[in-house]
């Protein structure tokens, strides 16, 4: 009989394992809060630095998951894991001869930044209400009318104290790249300006895509943080901030202020890990036993990670992440139950 | 032959000469205040400043320059603060700025 490993969370990350575990012989069970698989990359438009629709990554990888005749349990929610197995919440107990979490990670707030207004001023929205908003009906201010001036607000919910989250959300930096440009491309008679404290292009082609985006697309980079948003009387926002590369004060009135909200750690974390005596990283992810040969390991045996539920990371590495933890999911079964 | 003088020997350097800036002040401050070094220039503090809205003070500039060892008229220039402390408010590193205005100038009383 095949081993049986519960995956928890169906995501990119939980998909792509439960793929890598299938064609090892070992049989997955995905269990998935939510009614349908897809995690966070559901809704997204298009994945940068390439531009590929994030449906052209997210369907094959479904329907794949079908194919393979993976169990999936829907609209479940696991409260505890152990190695041989998972509690829901309705009670239930899954067995299995190991456990993968792969829960990902969870949006930061931005009501909680008040003073950028989200939530108060019509025309403040996230980074992600505006791929929802690309992927629907398209891009307007609340009115309906275009915005004839744009700002792109970077780390926000990220390298802040203020909301206890001091992780640099890694993401942000080229998804702000990547939505200028998209923004250009659907106004091209409008002021562009990211607001940036340090650029963060770590990846592949996202460099050259910055580069682009300044040269080919005319997007404005200002160095210094917003520090406030406020409405004006015709509905417009006023923002300041510091151009710290000219060390003087900048004032200026926008049609809409996009956020760029990084990724915190799940609340459920902290529960899970202490009645699963996991160890957790200061800024909530689950920790791993290290960087490198570990990196998918955590500190009890039998319990394994996959993609955002470490930290902060792209699709991209969340897939590549998916097949290490299979294969070392698979290490540990032969090693533990074949002797 | 007389040497001609291109004005480069008597000008003062306009280089932030850290091999021969008197670091200690800095050191002290820092000292009492670690959080400083995190600091990572975003301007949040000049950008929600009350005196910055109306002189030309700057206050990411001044703590700055304090920390390279430029101490300088950064004493006087402090007095523009009014200790509001609002870019205490939104610094994403925590840090005390009001405090750190109290700080330098208690440091740098005979600057
Ligand atoms: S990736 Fe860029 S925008 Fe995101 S938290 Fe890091 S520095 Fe800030
Ligand atoms: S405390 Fe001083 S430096 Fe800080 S905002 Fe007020 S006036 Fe500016
Ligand atoms: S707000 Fe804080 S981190 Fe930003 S420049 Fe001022 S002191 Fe530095």
């Amino acid at each position: 009989m095949a081993y049986r490993v519960v995956i928890v969370g169906g995501g990119a990350a939980g998909m792509q394992t439960a793929l890598e575990l299938k064609s090892r012989g070992i049989e997955p069970v995905i269990v998935e809060r939510d009614i349908e698989l897809g995690g966070k990359v559901r809704g997204w438009h298009k994945l940068f630095p390439t531009f590929v629709p994030a449906s052209d990554v997210l369907f094959p990888l479904a329907q794949r998951v079908k194919a393979a005749r993976v169990r999936c349990f829907y609209g479940q929610e696991v409260t505890d894991i152990a190695s041989d197995g998972v509690t829901l919440r309705s009670g239930e107990r899954i067995p299995a001869d190991a456990v993968v979490m792969a829960t990902g990670f969870t949006l930061f707030d931005a009501h909680r930044k008040q003073e950028y207004g989200y939530g108060l001023y019509d025309n403040v929205i996230t980074s992600v209400d505006l791929e929802r908003m690309m992927n629907g009906g398209g891009v307007t201010l609340a009115d309906g009318t275009k915005p004839q001036r744009i700002a792109i607000l970077h780390c926000v919910g990220s390298r802040d104290e203020k909301v206890g989250q001091r992780h640099c959300s890694k993401v942000c930096c080229i998804t702000g790249v990547k939505q200028a440009i998209e923004l250009r491309e659907m106004f091209p008679d409008a002021d562009i300006f990211n607001f940036y404290m340090d650029i963060r292009m770590f990846g592949p082609g996202y460099e050259e895509l910055y580069r682009e985006a300044q040269e080919k697309y005319n997007i404005h980079f200002v160095r210094g943080r917003i520090s406030e948003a406020a409405e004006t009387i015709d509905k417009r926002i006023q923002i300041k901030a510091e151009d710290t590369l000219t060390g003087r004060p900048l004032r200026m009135t926008i049609d809409m202020l996009v956020l760029l909200v990084g990724m915190s750690a799940n609340y459920e974390n902290e529960g899970i890990a202490q009645r699963a005596g996991l160890e957790l990283a200061p800024n909530g992810y689950f920790k791993t036993v290290d960087n490198f040969l570990g990196a998918v390991s955590s500190n009890r045996r039998g319990i394994f990670y996959a993609g955002a539920v470490t930290g902060a990371k792209s699709l991209a590495d969340t897939l590549a992440e998916a097949s290490l933890t299979a294969s070392a999911v698979d290490d540990y079964l032969k090693e533990v139950f074949n002797k | 032959m007389a040497i001609l003088n291109f004005g480069y020997a008597i000008s003062r350097p306009r280089a932030i000469d850290v091999d021969n800036n008197d670091l200690r002040k800095s050191n002290d401050i820092i000292a009492e205040m670690p959080e400083l070094q995190a600091c990572i220039g975003c301007g949040s503090c000049t950008a929600s400043c009350t005196a910055a809205a109306i002189t030309d003070f700057n206050f990411r500039k001044l703590h700055t320059a304090v920390r390279r060892g430029e101490y300088k008229g950064v004493y006087d220039e402090l007095s523009k603060c009014m200790l509001c402390g609002k870019c205490r408010l939104v610094c994403p590193r925590g840090i005390n700025t009001r405090g750190l205005v109290m700080l330098i100038k208690r440091k740098l009383g005979d600057f």
